[in-house]
């Protein structure tokens, strides 16, 4: 069989069926690749788009990148619901199903540890964002400045007073919103067995969406699951200016770090 | 053999919503390992520069009509196509300009 293998996961052999019309990166879809009690999950792709340098040419385009991911993601979701898959990075490419076997072959003690730490445990992703109201447009009357007409500030001092008034209640907004984010990780991570916190996701082309203050992920049993969402559902903060955004259940994505770097490799 | 317990509803990312949240994962969280096809992601300088960026929030930027990465020659194909199609007529501008110059350095 010509084409190159992309390998989405490993994981141990699982009993349920992947859904049948389950398509992957390239329009193929998985399969399953058995090698010393391990399963690797790989779509056979076309050499002329994942060698090394039509990829590498992809990966700079962002519609083939993001269908990519989509599809990725889309396996690894589906792995999800039926076993605890080790997500591997996008684009994890072999010449073929040999070379798949030899990785695993080199790393299966690795595969088996993380494995074991992870089996039956499922990723949830929180997100706290400060949002302080528009003031401007909230109150009518005083303000319907949102347009920039200047209408509305009888004088300078007037729009001086009313900026200042803006950017106190912004920054009241953001103070909140990060004290509630420190009490909600305190809450989470005591519940969920491991936890980690991730760059908040930037505001640069969202604007509306508010500053995102927390961008954490829990490590949490799948039994236990419902339990977080419960809890994550009662800790949200009814103050205005604070939104508590939920996503999940992921594959462990956030807790492969352990996993060690590269061995040395041998001639 | 892993026998699956019962999970809620997927919240977030099922509806096709929330590509920042999946591409902060698939690129930047999971196992690395060097396949055949060694690429490395953070090799690929301009993807990770773009993406700090871009995840913010793609699908939100597209609703309010932000789409420069649409333009932008390094992330999209179309994009270059357009490019190159301005870098031709530039060229051509340029030498249409230049010609007739040549032309009367060498008559004078």
């Amino acid at each position: 069989m010509t084409g190159l293998r992309y390998v989405y996961a490993i994981c141990r052999p699982f009993r349920s069926a992947l859904q049948r019309q389950l398509t992957g990166v390239a329009g193929s879809p998985p399969k399953q690749l058995t090698h010393h009690g391990l399963i690797a999950v790989v779509s056979t792709v076309p050499e002329t788009d994942f060698a090394e340098e039509p990829l590498r040419a992809h990966l700079e385009d962002m519609e083939w990148l993001t269908a990519t991911a989509r599809a990725h993601q889309t396996v690894i979701d589906a792995l999800t619901v039926v076993t605890t898959p080790l997500p591997l990075r996008l684009a994890t490419v072999f010449r073929d199903d040999s070379g798949v076997r030899t990785m695993i072959e080199a790393r299966e003690d690795d595969f088996r540890r993380i494995l074991d730490r992870l089996e039956g445990r499922v990723e949830w992703g929180v997100k706290v964002y400060a949002e302080p109201e528009p003031t401007e447009a909230a109150r009518p009357g005083e303000g319907a400045a949102a347009g920039g007409t200047g209408r509305t500030a009888a004088s300078g001092r007037d729009y001086l007073r009313q900026r200042r008034t803006q950017t106190r209640a912004r920054e009241d907004v953001w103070q909140k919103a990060a004290a509630f984010a420190g009490r909600l990780h305190e809450t989470l991570s005591a519940f969920a067995e491991d936890s980690r916190l991730h760059a908040p996701q930037s505001a640069a082309l969202s604007g509306a969406s508010g500053q995102n203050m927390l961008n954490a992920a829990y490590l949490v049993p799948r039994r236990d699951s419902e339990e977080f969402v419960e809890l994550v559902d009662r800790e949200k903060d009814d103050a205005p200016g604070i939104r508590v955004e939920l996503t999940g259940p992921w594959a462990a994505y956030s807790f492969t770090g352990e996993f060690a770097e590269e061995p040395e490799v041998e001639p | 053999m892993t026998t699956p317990g019962r999970l809620p509803q997927p919240y977030g990312h099922d509806s096709g919503a929330n590509l920042a949240d999946i591409l902060e994962r698939v690129l930047d969280k999971g196992v690395v390992i060097a396949g055949d096809i060694r690429i490395n992601l953070l090799d690929i300088e301009l993807l990770t520069i773009k993406l700090r960026l871009i995840v913010a929030s793609v699908d939100k930027a597209k609703e309010m009509g932000i789409d420069w990465w649409e333009d932008d020659p390094a992330l999209s194909t179309r994009a270059r196509r357009d490019e190159l199609t301005r870098e031709n007529a530039k060229l051509r501008e340029r030498l249409a300009q230049l010609e007739p110059a040549r032309g009367q350095e060498e008559a004078s």
